[in-house]
Parts: C-alpha cells; structure tokens; sequence
C-alpha cells in the first residue's frame, strides 16, 4: 500500500528508515517538525535526496556564500548562482550560459555510462536557462596512467563522454587529462558545458501563475539512477519488490539530441513560462525547486507519470534520475502548441501537474495525497553545517620538503635527456588519443579547440562574436597550499582564455575534495573557497555557479584538493584569436612575465622524482590581470600565443613547435634548468614578426609585463644555445608515443 | 540553383552542409525526414550524424524515411545527391550505392584531419577537382569502414567509381581505403569524411570541402 498523508497521521509512532537514507537523527527531528507530522515514505524519500550533500550543499555552503558575497563589480552577469547555470552578458544582445559539474563517482562504478550521463546532465542544466548548447568541454584525472584500473576506467570515460557528446552534435573543444596516484580509486570526471541565448530569450526555473500546468517531456521514466530510495522501496514497503536498483543512470543521446532541438522549438515559440531539467534527484528536485521558486504552489499528479516500468513504486518515481527528460511550466492556451511541437519531434509530453496558490507542494498518487509539504523546506532551506577544520598536522612539514635539494640536469646532454623524459610523460604528453574521439568541428564554429590554451568558438555568424573557454585545476598544487592552488588554477583558465586574445570574463568551478566529515579535507575545502573567492574578486571575474564534489576518498585518504575552474572570455571577433602555434619562420620569439625559480609541485619535481612537496608557485594576480591586458592589445601583432604552466618554459616552446612543424631557436639565461622547467605563473610565449617586435616591447612596458627575447623560429628542431638541439621529429615521437603505448 | 538539405531526427551536420550549400553560392534549402516533398531542389545533400540513434544500424531506419522514397526517386532521374558520413550510411542501405559501412577496426570513434586525394573528378560533386588532387578535410566517425566483396570492389575501381581514397594512415580499416564512391551515372557520391567542415579558413583545417559544393552547382547548370 502506498502511505498516504493521512496515514502518517494516524500512525505517528511508525519507524522510518531515514537513517538507511542518509539523513541524520536531528535531520529527521527537522523534518517531522516541519511537517508538524512524521513523512510518509515518499516525503522521507523526497527530504532524504534533496537534503544529501550533492543536492544540499549542505556542508559547503557557509563556504560558498563567499562567491556572492565578494562578488567583484561587473555588469556582465545577467543571472547569478543559484539558477540552473549563470548567464553572462557577452554583449550584441548575446548572452551565454556555461557550468561546470562533476560525475566522478558514477564514473569510477560505470566509466561509459557515467562519463556519458555527466554530459547529458549538464547539457541539460544549459538547456533548461532557454540557451541553445554550443560546445562541451572535459577535465579529466586518473589515476597513474599505467595502472590497471586505470585501463579500465579511461577507456570508458572516454568512449562515454564521445559516444555521448558526439551524438548529440556538440564539439568538444577541451578539457584536461592528468593522472596522479591520488586519484586512483577516485576519477574526477567533470563535464562543462556552454551555451548560447538571446538576452530576450533567457528562461528560469520558475513556477509562477495560478492555473499554469506541469509538463513533464521526454524520455520515459524508469528504474535507473534510484540509489538509496531503493532502501526505502524493499525494506519498508514491498520485501518482494525488485532488488536494489543499478544506481548508475543509462544515457541515451539520441533522445537527448531530439529533446535539444524540441525545447530549441519550444523556446522560439515563447511557449515555455518556466522551465527545469531532471537530474539529480529527479522528479523530486524539479518540482520543488520549480515550486519554491515560483510565487505559488503546485499540485501533481504522479500517476500520470509516463513509466518505463510499470511496477516502479511511487518514492521511486519520485527519485529515480532517468535521464533525458525535463519539466516546463505551460499556460493552458499554449499547451497544444507545446504538445504539437514535441509531438513533431516524437517526444512524448504529459501533463503532470499544476501551478496553484496553495504555497504546498502536494504530490497525489491514485487520488490520495501522498506528499504535502513546503517547497522552499525541500529545495531551499535544508541543513547547514558548519564543520569542524583543522589544518592538516602534515601540512607543515609537507611545504618543508623543499624540491631544492633533488639532483637537477645541469649539463646540455642531461637537460636535452630530462626534456625527452617529460615530453613523454603522461601528464605531459600529447592527448590526441583521447581528444580524437570527440568531434570537435559539429556546428561549424569551432574556431579553436584542444590542443589550443583555450577552446574558442563562434556564437555570431554575421557578426564574428564569440567565446573562448579554458579549465584548469592542479591538484599538487593545491594540496601544498590550498589557498594559493585555487588562486592558481583560477590564474591558469584566466591567462589560457587571454592568450586567445579574448577578454576574461565570467568562472564557474567544480570542488572535487575528499570528506566534508574530516576536518583536514575540510580545511582544504574552505581555503580553496577563500582563495579562490579572493582571486575571482581580485581579477574582477565574478564565480556564477557550478559544482562540489565530495567524498572523493578511498578510506581515510582523499584526493589530492582539486579545484576546477573554468574561464569563460569574449573575443568581439574571433576572426583575430591568437592560436598556440609557430605559424612562420624568422619570427621573434619572446618570454612574457617573470620567471623565479618555482618547482614545488612541478612536472618535473613529480615526473622525475616522484616528489610532491615544499610551496607552489607564487600568485601574483596582479601580473595576471596586467598579462591579461597586454594580451588583449596584442591580436594583429603577434602570430602565436601559448601560456607557460605544466612542464614550464621547455614545454611550452615543445607544443608551439609541434603544433605546425615550425622549430625555434632560443638563447636562455644562465641558469638553463630553471628557465627551462621552473613553473612561475603568469607567463606567456609569443612569436612577433621582427617588424613589429618593437610594438610588443611598447605595450608591455607600458603595462609593466617583463619581456625576455628568448630567439627565433625556424628550422626543424628545438636548440637552445650552447646547450642542446632535438630535432622535431625525436620529440614529436616521443610526445605521441605515450598514451596509444598505453591504451592501444 | 537550390540544393536541399535533409534533417532526420538525430541529424547533426546538418547546419554546416546548409552552410557550405550557401558559402559556394547556392541556395540551401531543408527537407524534413517526414516530408516527401523535395521542393523542388536541384540536388540533395544527406548529411552527417546519428539519424535515429543509429539505432539498430547506421541508416538502417533513415532508409524508410517518407522522404527518402522521394530520394532515391529523384537520384535514379539523375538529381545531383551526395551522402556524406551517416548520409553515406543511408545510401548504402537505400541500396542506391554498393557496399557497406562497418564499425572502425580499431572499435573508436575517430576525428582528425584527413588527407585524401580524388581519384574521379567527373561526377556531380567533384567535377571542380583534378584527378589526383590531394585534399585535407575534417574526418568523424564511428562506422566508416568501407566494405564490399571483391568483385564489387573490382567493379568500382574498374569503372572509376571511387571517387576519393585515404592518404596514409587507414583511419577506419576501410577497404583498399575507400573514402567514397559514386553510382555509375555519378550523380550519386557517398563519402566517409566531411567536405562541409572545410570550406572556411576560421573553422575548417582548410578551405579543400568547398569544391564538392561549387562542384554540384556548376553541374546542375550545365545539365
């Protein structure tokens, strides 16, 4: 029998297994207090998800307020955090909306399936703010690339994020692949997404208007993606009900290309009042949040659920994360226009509901009511914690063991032979192996994609406006300075998407940490969330939403902090982006920025030493935000631009050369090993025609960037002066060789 | 000169042919899968993607679209049409091009930069090339390979009937690297790579795509 509220009513005194579902005794407490009752079994099932801490933030939110509340002064955001996904103005009447999320663990349970769902997730997120997607990106991290696990998981990730983002018809135009044993056992598999909208044509995730209706569309709802509630189903209700549920969703694009192209419809017809994808939490999540956003309350009938399953139950219609569907809010004079439209696109659509004033929202199941509850208890109000953190007792000595003291190359033939060793590291080697199996040309607006510093793409045809999109995250850095390595992963996308020429404009980040309920990792967590609030304030790029991740663990032992972030920048003509790579021979090729000898948390220092100690290196913001700016002065000046970070100097001339077969010969100062791999921030490469070298050396005076001439392009090795000379094709094999080596 | 562009549902290309239609100076025109109306186009183009998920096999169920029964009608009248990727699929299951397209050797979607060289340029798609021109155009795909027993194979080169080969590295196990083909009439081309993404310098690795397209134009004007 399904409990109804008036069962609950009558039987206050019943166990519940809310402990099974993850909440907490003062949790429950809470919510029987709200209710002045105890649930019924669907509200438990309801409160339990939408209070976890995937959809509560409920551990990092006091941490988080910090993106709003040191929110730098800007105009270009037109909707902030809390919305599905931030919209940045991007001007010409353009605005465009992108986030960032994880899907680690569902990816590490099932590689193909869960890479393949995060995609689809988030293109939903984008979908449901009225914007049309336009490009995905995905920062990746494995464990040690030769690891089995890691065999098993790659591969998959790969095929799932391409067989899924290639089918919808989406280019993929970056992302990162890093391996670190702290990642074993622990992929961070995020997904990004950008897309574009009309300002006129933003949508949000509103409820409003007595009388308008709730329509559920898309794929069918079925058993997947059910998790813990499947605990609730067998134990409490149905001991002969099916066994618990996969908890992994299964994707399927095809559904989810149709459904793109149907709400795109939708959308041009003005059809839509509010609208909201179903994701995490499902059913549960879309109606409460559409109701607790909405100036009213809302009635459902979850018996008119289209199901996939017949004897799914109504706590599992509730939760299940079936993907590919999504929920708008219709006025009843447009709803056989919206079933038209859907019906071309042989996407099946159902009223499921209607917005009331009742300020409840109340879930009926075969005429009685089985939920009836608050909204804004559900979606909005749910616990806040502020947990115990406590600096790590190692921290100390970790930024005390100094690179300092490791043996360095000194002579022509060991600094040539260490080269040729990071070239073809898996941290450092050519990613062709994974980026060949995304398309990235699909809509015809790629104009740069990886291996780029940035993925750049057009949104104007007529008018040649477009984005440029990069992120970055470094794990090492941050676990030996949280604060700085979030600062630092914020500078790398912020310098990536400059040296595309494009003006930095927008962030949005993915957290992934270990355990919220270990006061070290929480630590780490809130010092990433300071530094990187303070980073985004200092370089007047305001954080518009994205994601936390936690419990990236195995045991006691978390990831190394990993702050994601992405950089969202404007080039008002991408016709004069700057690409990575040497495009002629005989040009000037100079250093931007300084370099100081930094090697804590380097390639080097991890590749050949197995080291992770000392301090990373220094952020200098201010440095940044002048590179920034030089940058932007330069498209029409400089013919190649390619930032300096992982591998240091040494890799960056390696991708400018390989990128077109150009070499270069370069003069270093004395000494070569930390010119060459010491990874000091906020620097750039560029190549300038000699006659126009002079104008570089102008523009950075004038905006204070130290500028070394470092040599000339040409030829068809790498030589660098007195010390070594690698012709392109020894470092080309050796850059490519590594990732088909090890997953054929 | 009017060149239509089919969207099935799951189609992805579809966009940039219509684009590469009107870069080369035609009229783009789109046909909707459902539809058995041509409007009165002067070729088709049947693009890339995933028509139907490619569900039970690529272009298996886009076969059976009310709009290829025009189609195929139109091409044996003699229609300019070219099927590019999952369009290549479509014509091989339309029985309006010989052989098949298989799941790539090495089991994995592939995107690159495809050299290729045009071994027949006197078809409707290729007449703005010569004869052994080498060309660089964007190449994706998750079933390209290229089959057909020998004596198809014979046939086709015996006749000139391939009408572009991969350069160097066999990207997806294609048989004797058969990037397309044609019908014996030549106005009917399947090819595995994609001219349509070439035919910008901002977007494409070249401009090399855009002569299919100013190819089909000057065609159908002398025809």
């Amino acid at each position: 029998m399904t409990e109804t509220v008036k069962d609950a009513e009558a039987t206050p005194d019943v166990e519940q297994p809310y402990r099974e579902l993850g909440l907490k005794d003062d949790e429950y407490a809470r919510i029987r207090d709200i209710l002045g009752r105890r649930p019924t079994s669907s509200e438990l099932a309801m409160y339990s998800v939408m209070w976890s801490e995937h959809c509560s933030y409920k551990s990092s939110k006091v941490h988080l307020r910090q993106f709003g509340e040191k929110q730098p002064p800007t105009d270009a955001l037109l909707v902030g955090i809390g919305e599905n996904a931030g919209v940045v103005d991007i001007g010409q009447g353009w605005a465009v909306t992108f986030k960032i999320e994880s899907h680690n663990h569902p990816s590490y349970v099932e590689p193909y399936q869960g890479a393949a769902t995060g995609v689809g997730g988030i293109v939903r997120d984008i979908m449901s703010m009225g914007a049309r997607p336009v490009a995905v990106m995905d920062p990746l991290r494995f464990g040690p690339a030769d690891a089995a696990d890691t065999r098993r998981v790659l591969p998959g990730v790969v095929a799932g994020i391409g067989g899924y983002g290639n089918c919808l018809g989406l280019p993929n135009i970056g992302g990162e692949v890093v391996f670190d044993p702290s990642y074993a056992g622990n992929p961070l598999v995020n997904a990004l997404c950008v897309g574009a909208v009309r300002h006129e044509d933003i949508k949000l995730a509103h409820a409003s208007g007595a009388g308008n209706l709730v329509v559920l569309f898309g794929a069918s709802t079925g058993g997947d993606g059910i998790g813990g509630v499947s605990v609730l189903a067998s134990e409490t209700f149905d001991e002969h009900g099916p066994a618990k549920r996969p908890s992994v969703q299964v994707g399927d694009p095809f559904m989810e290309k149709v459904l793109i192209e149907c709400c795109l419809e939708l959308f041009a017809a003005d059809l839509v009042v509010g609208i909201q994808d179903l994701g995490g939490a499902g059913l549960s999540c879309a109606t409460s949040e559409l109701a607790s956003s909405g100036d009213g309350g809302m009635r459902v009938w979850l018996d008119r659920v289209p199901l996939r399953d017949a004897t799914l139950r109504p706590e599992e219609i509730l939760m299940s994360e079936s993907q590919e569907r999504m929920c708008a809010v219709v006025t009843p004079d447009r709803l056989d226009a919206f079933l038209d439209i859907c019906a071309r696109w042989d996407v099946q659509a159902t009223v499921i509901g209607e917005v009331d004033d009742s300020r409840r929202l109340t879930v009926e199941w075969q005429g009685t009511v089985i939920v009836d509850v608050p909204p804004r208890t559900v979606a909005h109000e749910g616990p806040v914690y502020e947990r115990p953190l406590a600096r790590p007792t190692w921290q100390d000595a970790l930024q005390a063991d100094d690179p300092s003291s490791l043996p360095r190359p000194t002579t022509g033939e060991e600094l040539r032979a260490t080269l040729l060793d990071l070239v073809g590291s898996p941290n450092l080697a050519d990613k062709s192996w994974v980026t060949d199996q995304y398309d990235r040309y699909v809509l015809g607006n790629t104009v740069l994609a990886q291996p780029d510093d940035a993925g750049v793409v057009r949104v104007d045809e007529a008018t040649h406006l477009g984005v440029a999109l990069a992120t970055d995250g470094n794990g090492r850095f941050t676990k030996l300075d949280p604060y700085a390595g979030a600062q630092l992963a914020l500078s790398e996308a912020y310098r990536n998407v400059a040296v595309t020429g494009a003006r930095p404009l927008a962030v949005t980040d993915c957290l992934n940490f270990g355990s919220p309920e270990d006061p070290a990792v929480m630590w780490q967590f809130a010092e990433a969330a300071r530094g990187l609030a303070d980073a985004c304030l200092a370089l007047g790029v305001p954080v518009t939403g994205g994601n936390v991740s936690f419990y990236n663990q195995t045991g006691d032992v978390a990831i190394n902090p990993t702050p994601v972030v992405g950089v969202l920048g404007v080039l008002d003509d991408v016709r004069r982006r700057i690409p990575m790579g040497f495009s002629a021979e005989g040009e000037v090729v100079l250093l931007l920025g300084a370099t100081r000898e930094e090697l804590g948390g380097s390639e080097w220092a991890h590749h050949m030493h197995g080291h992770l100690g000392g301090r990373p290196p220094a952020v200098d913001l201010a440095a940044e935000r002048e590179l920034a700016t030089l940058m932007a002065a330069l498209p029409g000046v400089v013919t190649a631009a390619h930032d300096v970070s992982d591998g240091g100097l040494a890799m960056t001339l390696v991708e400018m050369a390989l990128r077109r077969g150009i070499g270069a010969a370069v003069a270093l100062p004395d000494d070569a090993f930390v010119a060459l791999f010491s990874e000091s921030a906020a620097r750039a490469v560029v190549s300038v025609p000699s006659d126009l070298v002079a104008d570089v050396e102008r523009l950075a005076s004038s905006y204070a960037v130290p500028l070394t001439t470092l040599g000339t392009t040409g030829g068809s090795t790498l030589a660098v002066d007195g010390l070594f000379e690698i012709p392109l094709d020894e470092l080309r094999s050796a850059w490519q060789g590594t990732l088909p080596a090890l997953f054929g | 000169m009017r060149v239509g562009v089919v969207t099935f549902p799951g189609s992805l290309d579809d966009v940039d042919a219509r684009r590469a239609v009107a870069v080369a100076g035609g009229e783009p025109m789109r046909l909707w899968h459902a539809d058995e109306d041509l409007r009165y186009v002067d070729a088709v183009v049947l693009p890339g993607g995933f028509s139907y998920g490619d569900y039970l096999r690529a272009g298996a169920i886009a076969r059976f679209a009310p709009v290829m029964s025009s189609v195929v009608q139109a091409a044996r009248g003699g229609t300019p049409v070219l099927g590019i990727c999952n369009g290549f699929q479509v014509l091989c299951e339309s029985h309006l091009l010989p052989g098949a397209l298989i799941r790539n050797d090495h089991r994995k979607f592939v995107c690159r930069d495809q050299e290729l060289v045009i071994e027949n340029s006197t078809t409707a798609w290729t007449g703005g090339y010569a004869a052994g021109q080498h060309l660089v155009v964007p190449l994706k795909n998750g079933e390209g390979g290229y089959v057909a027993d020998d004596v198809t194979l014979d046939r086709l080169e015996g006749e000139g009937r391939v009408v572009a080969r991969y350069v160097g590295q066999n990207p997806n196990g294609s048989y004797r690297s058969i990037a397309g083909v044609s019908n014996e009439r030549g106005n009917v081309v399947g090819l595995m790579p994609h001219p349509e993404h070439a035919v910008e310098e901002l977007t494409g690795p070249t401009t090399d795509g855009l002569a299919f397209f100013t190819s089909v134009l000057r065609a159908t004007v002398d025809a």
